[in-house]
């Protein structure tokens, strides 16, 4: 009986990692959206803040796109 | 298929019945949190799942060519014994479902293998060592994996985003659920879908249809995703609701990390050479993104049953499918039995259940009540498992008093949950084992 104790150590440390960061980028796109959102209602706008979160839900899809590569390959 | 024998028949059918069971079992996986947080309506959410079920059946180029990862020995294993594992695997995937318990369909698939194979040629026929690091670690590692991923990027998001709530970032974690959620679908799709696939070409190569080494016929591949894909629209809603809402109660924040870690869970451990169960890592997610919030509260009492339950998963369905072998050596009289067993339980777990259905209409209920009802009933008719297995042994006479037993035993113990706790019913099923 061998356990392969790196495997499930790597698994731990790169879902831990993985998750974090998704679920982070994501959340900083949703709080973008809504900053510029309120901006928007106030009659101004928050450009950067737009772009930020557009570049946080892209890598996200690529996320998704990489996860689905994993699938088929 | 040219000349498939009344035997092999039985075990394709069954085979199929095993993997429908598997979908409709782990649609929760999938699902359960985006249907509890209103990220989809229930029947979207199913029929998106049963779809990308059907379509990761299809993606896999790799065939699965064992079916038990080495386990057990496969090299002299007849029809008789397949069917008599996928018995005992349907039988326990019934029950846990009856009683609302998310639990792995993988297990419950080694554990008839385990079983079948000790009875049909002694314990040499399993590998101990490989149940170790194929069963029990995994058991243990994925839910701590998934629940502390869950439970960090739970703190995360609420840190970032804060406890605010307003349409668009409703929306925002809605999309994002539902992302990681068609993602775990599809790899069930493939993963389990490909399992059947599995068990169904080695019963046909000990048959002599097939060469040994051959791939699956595509009737085999449609058939099983077909199969696991009208299983998972069905919906094993009694499941989808323990984990969306039982568990714990997940706001949209937290149903996205949930989500999310046992999507991630689930891939990364199947590309790392480190399989976890997909079961386990998504019930384990909940609990972490229940953790995480503040405030938040994981139902120990349900999830205590669940651990039981999941304890239990591999040993009683081995002790099922080695009575199911049993009666299966005695001959052909025997394989009817089991199969006429092997339907009469379904039919009386199907009969049971409608006594507190659980459906799309009722799943997001905030009543929690009825289900626990109904397990503790259960669980004071139990042991369960051991009542199957027990009519088995005792021939295919003994069933309609078994049957006839847990009928008027379910009514008296209804009565005596209004005194007790519900949460008595926990410790009761440890303690029959």
């Amino acid at each position: 009986m061998k356990i392969d104790w790196a495997a499930l150590g790597s698994v731990f440390g790169v879902s831990l990692i993985v998750t974090v960061a998704l679920v982070g980028l994501f959340t900083v796109g949703i709080a973008g959206l809504s900053k510029q959102e309120a901006a928007a209602a106030q009659g101004g706008s928050a450009g950067l803040a737009r772009a930020g979160a557009y570049a946080c839900f892209a890598l996200c899809a690529a996320a998704v796109a990489f996860g689905i590569y994993l699938i088929v390959a | 298929m040219e000349h498939i024998t009344l035997l092999l028949a039985i075990v394709v059918v069954t085979a199929l019945v095993f993997d429908f069971t598997n979908g409709f079992h782990d649609t929760a996986n999938a699902m359960a949190t985006t249907i509890s947080t209103g990220a989809m309506r229930p029947k979207a959410a199913v029929a998106m799942s049963a779809v990308l079920n059907l379509v990761g059946a299809f993606l896999s180029v790799e065939v699965a060519k064992t079916i038990s990862g080495g386990i057990i020995n496969e090299a002299g294993i007849r029809p008789e014994v397949i069917f008599a594992a996928l018995v005992g695997a349907i039988l326990w995937n019934l029950l846990t479902w009856l009683l609302g318990l998310p639990s792995s369909s993988s297990h419950a698939l080694f554990g008839g293998l385990i079983g079948a194979a000790v009875m049909s040629a002694g314990f040499s026929a399993v590998n101990g060592g490989t149940i170790v690091t194929k069963v029990l670690i995994p058991a243990v590692a994925a839910p701590l994996v998934a629940g502390l991923a869950a439970l960090v990027a739970t703190r995360l998001t609420y840190r970032i985003g804060g406890t605010t709530e307003n349409r668009s970032t409703s929306k925002g974690y809605r999309a994002g659920q539902i992302a990681s959620a068609g993602l775990v679908s599809l790899a069930h799709g493939t993963n389990d879908a490909q399992k059947t696939m599995g068990v169904i070409t080695l019963a046909l190569v000990t048959g002599g249809v097939l060469a040994p080494g051959s791939n699956p016929p595509m009737w085999v591949i449609v058939s099983a995703g077909v199969a696991i894909a009208l299983g998972t629209y069905l919906g094993g809603w009694r499941i989808i609701r323990t984990m969306g809402k039982g568990l714990t109660d997940l706001q949209p924040q937290q149903g996205f990390a949930a989500q999310t870690s046992a999507a991630t869970v689930i891939l990364a451990s199947s590309h790392l050479g480190f399989s976890l169960s997909t079961t386990q890592s998504c019930s384990g997610a909940v609990m972490g993104a229940g953790l995480g919030r503040k405030g938040g509260a994981v139902r120990w009492s349900t999830a205590t049953r669940m651990f039981v339950a999941w304890g239990l998963t591999l040993p009683a369905a081995a002790l099922v499918a080695a009575a199911a072998e049993f009666l299966t050596k005695q001959g052909t009289w025997g394989i009817a039995a089991v199969a006429v067993l092997l339907v009469a339980g379904s039919g009386a777990i199907w009969a049971i259940s409608r006594r507190q259905p659980v459906d799309h209409t009722n799943v997001t209920d905030d009543e929690i009540q009825p289900a626990g009802v109904v397990t503790t009933a259960i669980a004071a008719v139990s042991p369960p498992p051991a009542g199957v297995a027990a009519a088995p042994v005792t021939g295919p006479g003994s069933e309609p008093p078994a049957a006839a037993g847990t009928a008027p035993a379910a009514p008296g113990a209804l009565t005596a949950t209004v005194a007790a706790p519900s949460s008595e019913s926990a410790p009761a099923p440890a303690a029959t084992v």
